[in-house]
């Protein structure tokens, strides 16, 4: 079975460390949240001006002042610190931040990514996805393997406007995970009862399996 | 020293068609919503605006684009607005794209007198086309200029009638490098208080960036997303 969104979120949350300070975009990277493992302790960046997002208020206490990257009502935790967007964007400018996850339309076996424009369909900008994959060092997709044809969305190349160039480190798709390697796309784990002929048939870039490749489990 | 103007429509009666404007908030959320109420009021039409965002359609920058008071948009995502999204696709309306953070920085180097940066946002993507590019290190920046804005209109929670700005929570967002970097900056607050009484250890924005002050009226400070969880 390839994963549901819920799982791919619990699949990357897996890749959290103790003291990391993390950038999660936008659907199913925002989900990540939800599943980060007992004893480990993350400062959530919010690209609009917090370290320190806590979860979503209770019915009655949003405050419109208080808001994410997604533009949706949220709390602060404790240590929590507002700063401006240029500051915000300077600390992930600095590499401050140690990861960041994000959703993308195609990625690339060079780590190549495209996110933010469909060429007379889709115009709505990139947002703070350029800066971010730009300078962070850890960059993990969280993404569907294939589109709503069936064809592969991890590439030879991009087709898409890149949003950029040889930055992503990871791929976590419903199939499986994916470490970009100087010869593609190597499959380190597979979803549970997921083929590793379905993953080939399913990606159209290099595709390499680990020699340890192992099922997930949940 | 008394920069306090009557409100809204005072502080931007000089604002005139063609003008490029800087315009505070991301999202719905640290707009100036006296401001740009009045400029839909006064009627001013070919208007440059850079803000993060456009709007939504009944609210913020959307109700100047309803009005057709917006010759150009530079912002980093406007995914928000269907009235925008037409102007775009039918050539009534322009846009240009920025990355977040380069938008957020090409204001802040115009407040601190920096005619250009060079940032590594959109390197090797169409964001470079015609740009200078220069390698720092391994690694493509790209040159990217400040802005140059006529008036810059911002949002804050508190002022003093020096012009001293405090803001809150993430409504703070654009607002303090856009107040740093207009010729001309209009500031509205959601509380006016006499000099003295904000803490000058709190102060964001210090008030010589700050030409001219109100106390707004009447904030909506509509929510984007509502999103909220169960008790349990």
């Amino acid at each position: 079975m390839a994963l549901n969104k819920e799982q791919i979120a619990q699949r990357i949350a897996r890749e959290l460390k103790d003291g990391y300070y993390v950038n999660l975009g936008i659907g199913i990277p925002t989900l990540v949240a939800n599943y980060i493992p007992e004893g480990v302790n993350v400062v959530l960046q919010s690209e609009n001006g917090l370290l320190g997002m806590g979860p979503f208020p209770f019915e009655g206490e949003e405050d419109p002042d208080l808001i994410n990257a997604g533009k949706q009502t949220i709390t602060t935790v404790p240590g929590s610190a507002f700063f401006d967007s240029a500051m915000s964007f300077g600390m992930i400018r600095a590499g401050k931040v140690d990861l960041t996850v994000l959703g993308a339309m195609e990625v690339a076996d060079n780590g190549d990514i495209a996110n933010w424009k469909i060429p007379g369909k889709m115009v709505k900008g990139m947002g703070g996805a350029m800066d971010l994959v730009a300078a962070a060092k850890n960059i993990i997709v969280a993404m569907q393997h294939t589109n709503k044809a069936g064809e592969s969305k991890l590439l030879p190349q991009c087709t898409l406007p890149l949003t950029g160039v040889r930055c992503i480190t990871k791929v976590v798709s419903d199939l499986g995970v994916f470490d970009i390697t100087e010869d593609g796309f190597c499959c380190i784990e597979y979803a549970p009862g997921v083929t590793i002929e379905e993953i080939k048939a399913k990606t159209a870039g290099r595709l390499t399996i680990a020699d340890d490749v192992k099922e997930m489990t949940f | 020293m008394n920069k306090v103007v009557a409100n809204a429509d005072e502080a931007i009666k000089d604002i005139q068609s063609g003008m490029t404007l800087m315009l505070g908030g991301f999202g719905l959320c640290g707009i100036p919503e006296n401001c740009i109420a009045a400029l839909v009021r006064k009627g001013v039409n070919n208007l440059t605006c850079i803000s993060n965002n456009a709007g939504v359609d009944d609210f913020g920058i959307g109700l100047l684009l309803q009005e057709k008071q917006v010759k150009k948009m530079i912002s980093s995502y406007v995914g928000e607005n269907a009235e925008f999204e037409r102007q775009l696709l039918s050539g009534e309306l322009e846009v240009d794209l920025v990355p977040q953070g380069t938008l957020a920085t090409r204001c802040m180097a115009a407040g601190y007198g920096m005619p250009a940066v060079w940032l590594l946002a959109g390197a090797g993507t169409e964001v470079a086309d015609g740009k200078e590019v220069r390698n720092f290190n391994g690694k493509d920046y790209l040159l990217e200029m400040a802005f140059d804005a006529d008036f810059a209109i911002v949002k804050a929670w508190k002022g003093d009638r020096m012009g001293n700005l405090i803001y809150k929570e993430t409504a703070r967002n654009f607002n303090p490098m856009m107040a740093m970097a207009g010729k001309i900056t209009i500031a509205e607050v959601e509380e006016l208080v006499e000099p003295g009484e904000l803490d000058p250890n709190n102060i964001h924005t210090p008030g010589i960036y700050v030409h001219r002050i109100f106390q707004g009226t009447d904030y909506e400070k509509r929510i984007e997303q509502k999103t909220v969880r169960k008790r349990l």
